[in-house]
């Protein structure tokens, strides 16, 4: 609080006085004997290179995180069209996230599948929720405990893509791992 | 609110009969007629000048009954605000030579009064302009706020008149109406007059809501709500807003739809990813599964009496359409096209199936009779989905959605002819028509 008080209150001089530096260099000349110096240099250069060390700061996220799951293990598996079989593309992913529960035990979390528009809105959520099964049985049987799974299906409610190609459509074909409890 | 309308034949007036028996012989002819499954060819012009009386109300309920006829596509309303004979009283008889001279065929005429207890009276006639014969002389008395429904009920009669089949403008719809982008829908519940007039959202966007459908007594709806935690299908009085859902299930629900006596709904229960078709007795609560193949079985549609049920299901490789007994027995494939087929619904007057289909990279409203024969693609575009019937089982309203996600409502006749977008502009899908109103 302390900190902050002082902070404000440096900022506000500072402020104050980039006011009057303004008001000075706005105010008319004034009439009296025009004085002849010329203007000295700055005694210092308005611009120095930055100093310090050179080795650079890296970002990470913390592990067991959901920035973590989501960054360094992909939430989403895609699927081909009418179809809930996981594809052999998907299974790093889909063994990456039961690895990452495994380790993880308190997390749980929602299976939510997702079908394109190219299908009717009732057929898509039955696509949906086979596609969420299927991820489910995955997980499952790489040792995640069903208990800590549910599935839902938003059928085309939410796609990830708002294109109307093929590129579009297979993004919105997918099984989103979404953390619900339990990540740290 | 008084829904309530009185509805009685006019006798025939006296100054009627004595100025029709003063007229020259009329030169015989077919009486007019619109033969609506040849769907129109020409729609018949009809001519529905402002009704007398009332201040302003008789040109608001000339316009709605010009709105209703119009929409229809089987009749061509005709500009006759300057015809001479002004038709001040509904019981002398129209100066035909001049209706004539429009091309009108049909002349629908009438008079509103409001009695000094606000009861809203609306005597009309429909005539034959070349016969000269009067087709239809009725009389609506109302509520002075109900004038937009006796309207319709006006419209109906002259729809049935001409057409031999019942009409569909005393009715609602109960739709989703769709706000924000492809990326972040906002979806309402919402009901509005066929017509598009009266809009009224039921729920406030806060989460998903989709395929409303009415009971067969049009007070009941069913719909379904998607939240993160699950779905829930739901059942609401309109009157009452009393709401309570078919119950609890391990997963998701969805597809509902009221048998035609109002006393079932059949749904989808996903279970493990495979999901089945249930009934339930809404008076006993007790929830019957009429599926059992590990494949999608959704979206189920009762015949008009009850006793079948068509669906549609993948167990064939793709999705086509089967029908069965209402208690699962029975089942048998009726679509054998190319393409999926998808939300089969029955007519209410039992002889077609409508669904959406899919071929190639189009989608197409289409009709076929109920053993899966005579099968006819009505529309075509990037997406049509969702048919529901209109009453008369002549009619139906779907969404039409381009690439760019913008659903709107669209009508059509069941020969196809008859395409065109239903009066509520906004973005809109999922419609379900309601019966008759009473």
């Amino acid at each position: 609080m302390s900190f902050d008080t002082q902070r404000v209150a440096r900022l506000a001089m500072i402020g104050l006085a980039a006011a009057s530096l303004a008001a000075c260099a706005s105010r008319p000349k004034p009439q009296g004997p025009v004085a002849t110096t010329t203007p000295s240099q700055p005694s210092t250069p308005p611009y120095s290179q930055p100093t310090g060390p050179n080795s650079p700061v890296n970002t990470g996220v913390l592990p067991g995180t959901v920035q973590d799951f989501v960054i360094n293990i992909g939430e989403r598996i895609y699927f081909d069209t009418d179809s809930y079989e996981v594809r052999s593309d998907a299974q790093p992913t889909l063994g990456a996230q039961a690895q990452w529960l495994n380790r993880y035990p308190a997390v749980r979390v929602r299976i939510e599948g997702n079908a394109d528009e190219r299908g009717t809105r009732e057929y898509n959520l039955a696509l949906g929720a086979r596609r969420a099964n299927a991820v489910r049985e995955f997980l499952v049987s790489q040792g995640v405990s069903g208990a800590r799974i549910e599935t839902l299906s938003y059928g085309k409610e939410k796609p990830i893509d708002g294109g109307s190609g093929d590129d579009s459509w297979a993004k919105n074909r997918n099984a989103r791992t979404a953390i619900t409890d339990g990540a740290r | 609110m008084n829904l309530k309308i009185l509805f009685s034949s006019l006798a025939t007036a006296a100054v009627l009969a004595v100025s029709t028996v003063a007229l020259a012989p009329s030169i015989a002819r077919a009486q007019i007629e619109v033969d609506i499954d040849k769907g129109a060819v020409k729609p018949l012009p009809v001519a529905i000048p402002a009704f007398s009386g009332a201040g302003g109300r008789g040109a608001d309920i000339a316009q709605v009954i010009t709105g209703n006829l119009e929409r229809s596509g089987l009749f061509q309303p005709l500009n006759v605000a300057n015809v001479a004979d002004k038709l001040t009283d509904v019981n002398v008889q129209p100066r035909f030579p001049d209706w004539q001279a429009t091309g009108a065929q049909a002349l629908i005429n009438g008079q509103v009064t409001v009695g000094a207890d606000g009861v809203l009276r609306v005597d009309f006639r429909l005539w034959d302009t070349f016969s000269q014969q009067q087709l239809l002389g009725l009389q609506f008395t109302s509520t002075a706020e109900n004038w937009r429904r006796v309207a319709h009920k006006i419209s109906d009669a002259v729809y049935e008149r001409l057409t031999g089949e019942k009409g569909y403008f005393d009715t609602r719809v109960v739709f989703v109406a769709e706000s924000g982008t492809k990326l972040n829908r906002i979806k309402k519940l919402a009901i509005m007059d066929q017509d598009g007039a009266n809009p009224q959202y039921l729920t406030d966007g806060s989460y998903i809501v989709m395929t409303p459908r009415f009971s067969a007594t049009s007070q009941e709806i069913t719909f379904m709500a998607l939240r993160p935690t699950g779905s829930t299908i739901y059942l609401q009085n309109l009157e009452t807003a009393r709401t309570e859902t078919v119950g609890k299930f391990p997963g998701m629900v969805f597809a509902p739809r009221f048998s035609p006596d109002g006393r079932k709904v059949a749904f989808s229960v996903e279970k493990g990813g495979n999901s089945d078709i249930y009934v339930l007795d809404l008076r006993t609560r007790q929830s019957t599964r009429i599926t059992t193949d590990p494949s999608i079985d959704t979206s189920p549609s009762f015949s008009p009496d009850g006793s079948k049920i068509v669906f549609n299901s993948d167990r064939g490789g793709q999705a086509q359409l089967y029908v069965m007994n209402a208690d699962g027995s029975g089942v048998r494939r009726i679509s054998y096209g190319g393409g999926r087929y998808t939300t089969p619904v029955w007519s209410p007057r039992g002889d077609f199936i409508a669904f959406t289909k899919q071929t190639g990279g189009e989608f197409h409203i289409g009709v076929m009779k109920t053993d899966g024969g005579d099968e006819r693609l009505l529309t075509t575009s990037y997406l049509d989905e969702g048919p529901t019937w209109a009453p008369n089982g002549r009619v139906l309203m779907f969404f039409r959605e381009g690439p760019a996600g913008v659903p709107k409502l669209w009508t059509v006749d069941i020969t196809g002819r008859i395409l065109r977008p239903a009066a509520y502009q906004g973005a809109a899908s999922d419609p379900a028509w309601s019966p008759l109103l009473d």
